[in-house]
């Protein structure tokens, strides 16, 4: 047999598998996006950006993603630069670090909600101390700022570590001769990681940004548990187009333009982060 | 003023001694080569005198200052690493320039350093290119030039030409030489290759197995072996070694010769001659020539002596043929006198 067809023989089963169970699919949603009754049509859009809800729905995702991301990834940076440096006990510390990535975002929203819930850990803690008389109402209707709190700190505990991961695994290999040529030239160790580590982890750092963005603009659990309808995000919109308000194909221009978002970030992280060939370890 | 004091420093990794009790000074502006065989702990000691490794026991001193504590940027030194260590995502003006930018020099004199360091190592026409597009012997040149253009009071390097063809290695090596000796920095090169070592050093510190053996001048190292791995080292071919026995009180007994030699307590030590020191002659070592190598400007003889291997060089006009049985006389100042215990030089 040819070799060289070899490589692509073997991916023919995870090529098919994605095509019948995602491309197939995702073709079956496209379509009910931009048909109605069977006739083209882009009412399906109009419906979606004409819902009261949807500057806010879009509003609140980007903020949520804005500001969680940023500091999962200043997080991430210190941690894995941390765990890197350990010589003994570094899987310990990584498996700690993980524990909450073998949480759903669901139960992860109910740990948080536990939390600050009026009846929660927090309020007894706080009235057990004598700071408050009567609980507060963190996650009430009126307190939409610590609604979002709350979901921040939420999603920083849940999937701060996923990125931490990515990040010490990139550490890794990068080779150590090249902080010790820096250190031996003269840079100090937080110049060695703005002009070394940093930009020999770039691809660590893309593959990180990616997956953390993508799933920021899919956060639904976590939002659901601790804010309802509160704090109205895309992905709980669509959620409610497919199931509350029965109209499949809103839902589904919905859940398009969530993909469109994310693929439009990812393009370009792929583009600002992008290492050029001959720079490449 | 950068004279280096290594004293007694050891270096253990686990249960495995790497160095073992070093001492070693090397004088300001002076040419110190480490040489030794693969493993026996040259990298170790550089490393420990960057900084880049912590001695388990010792003392380092650099320019009259105790540098233990001392991080590797605090040392004035700049070093070429073994495997080059060229940043993969900075040009080759960049890196250059890299120890230059972190002491923040105005960016006329960063250009004209690395300018005239690449001129030096002839890769001024690869200034732009990363490391990924150059060869292993360009990206040493790199290393070299970007521990150059720091003009520091120490520069050590490892094997920094390990990877050059031989002509551009001859070529380098004396520009090397002229270049270190004009910028007054004490050096210390790390090499396992004899040539280059005897070529370039003031001193030559012979190691093995984690220690110093010898530290002279080449000329001594090759003439006065301290001890037999030096004689056994340096070389090419290494010096001849043969069983000597007791004769009388300073008087040796050696493949039936009897030879003038030290008065020692022992009944037997080891005889040592270098190949180029014997003459074929009427009388002398009883030689059968076994394989014959014309080289040139002389001739390589390998030779049965007693049983064991004897090469001799002897001047390519002498005709000699396999089998032949030969004389081979040892020039009597020439001659060496092992301890076979201690191996040192008696
Ligand atoms: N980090 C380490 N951990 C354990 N052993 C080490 C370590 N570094 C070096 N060694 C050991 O110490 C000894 C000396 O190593 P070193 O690198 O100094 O040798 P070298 O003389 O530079 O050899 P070469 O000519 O091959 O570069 C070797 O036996 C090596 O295996
Ligand atoms: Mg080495």
């Amino acid at each position: 047999m040819n070799g060289k067809a070899l490589p692509y023989l073997l991916l023919m089963p995870a090529t098919l598998f994605l095509c019948v169970f995602f491309l197939y699919p995702f073709a079956l949603v496209a379509f009910e996006a931009f048909t109605r009754d069977g006739a083209f049509t882009l009412d399906n859009f109009r419906t979606m950006a004409g819902s009261w809800k949807f500057p806010a729905t879009v509003r609140n995702t980007l903020l949520l993603a804005a500001i969680v991301v940023p500091i999962q990834l200043a997080m991430a940076l210190l941690m894995a630069s941390v765990v890197s440096r350990l010589e003994t006990g570094r899987s310990a510390a990584l498996y700690i670090f993980a524990i909450p990535l073998g949480i759903s975002d669901l139960a992860a929203g109910l740990i948080w909600l536990a939390i600050f819930d009026q009846s929660g850990f927090l309020n007894t803690l706080l009235s057990d101390l004598g700071i408050v008389d009567r609980p507060i109402m963190f996650l009430g209707y009126q307190s939409k700022l610590s609604i979002f709190i709350a979901v921040v700190l939420a999603e920083i505990w849940r999937a701060t570590a996923i990125m931490m991961v990515i990040l010490v695994a990139g550490m890794g290999l990068i080779p150590r001769e090249y902080h010790e040529a820096a250190e031996v030239f003269g840079a100090s160790p937080w110049k060695r990681f703005v002009r070394i580590t940093l930009p020999l982890l770039r691809p660590s750092l893309q593959t990180a940004i990616i997956l953390r963005v993508i799933l920021a603009f899919e956060v639904f659990a976590v939002v659901a548990a601790l804010g309802g309808t509160n704090l109205p995000v895309l992905m709980g919109e669509t959620f409610n187009w497919q199931f509350t308000l029965q109209d499949r194909n809103v839902a589904a221009a919905s859940a398009l333009l969530i993909l469109a978002i994310s693929i439009g970030f990812t393009l370009l992280f792929l583009r600002v982060l992008r290492v050029p060939r001959e720079a490449r370890i | 003023m950068a004279e280096i004091a290594i004293k007694g420093v050891a270096k253990r990794f686990g249960g495995f001694t790497a160095l073992h009790q070093v001492d070693l000074t090397i004088a300001d502006q002076e040419f110190m080569v480490l040489l030794g065989a693969s493993g026996c702990g040259k990298t170790t000691l550089l490393r420990i005198v960057a900084g880049l490794e912590t001695p388990s026991q010792g003392e380092m001193w650099i320019g009259g200052r105790r540098v233990d504590h001392l991080p590797p940027r605090d040392r004035g030194i700049a070093m070429v690493f073994q495997n080059y260590a060229v940043f993969p995502h900075l040009t080759v003006f960049e890196n250059i320039a890299f120890g230059l930018r972190m002491k923040k020099l105005p960016q006329q004199e960063v250009e004209r350093r690395v300018n005239r360091t690449a001129e030096l190592m002839h890769i001024e026409q690869l200034l732009k290119r990363y490391s990924g597009q150059l060869s292993g012997g360009q990206r040493q040149r790199v290393a070299v030039a970007r521990a150059l253009a720091m003009e520091p009071d120490v520069i050590l390097m490892d094997e920094p030409l390990s990877n050059l063809d031989a002509l551009l290695r001859l070529e380098m090596r004396a520009e090397l030489k002229g270049v270190l000796a004009a910028s007054k920095t004490t050096t210390i090169y790390v090499t396992h290759d004899q040539v280059e070592a005897m070529s370039l050093a003031d001193r030559i510190a012979v190691m093995h197995q984690g220690r110093i053996v010898q530290a002279a001048s080449p000329v001594e190292v090759y003439r006065n072996p301290a001890a037999r791995f030096v004689g056994s080292f340096i070389g090419n071919p290494p010096m001849n070694f043969l069983p000597a026995a007791k004769a009388a009180n300073g008087s040796w007994s050696v493949a039936g010769l009897t030879l003038p030699g030290p008065k020692s307590d022992r009944q037997a030590i080891e005889f040592a001659i270098r190949p180029e020191d014997v003459e074929a002659g009427e009388a002398g070592l009883p030689a059968i020539v076994r394989v014959i190598e014309p080289l040139g400007p002389h001739t390589l003889v390998t030779c049965d002596v007693e049983g064991g291997l004897f090469r001799a060089v002897l001047e390519s006009s002498a005709t000699v043929a396999v089998g032949d049985r030969l004389r081979l006389a040892p020039k009597p100042e020439r001659i060496r006198w092992f301890d076979p215990e201690t191996t040192h030089a008696i």
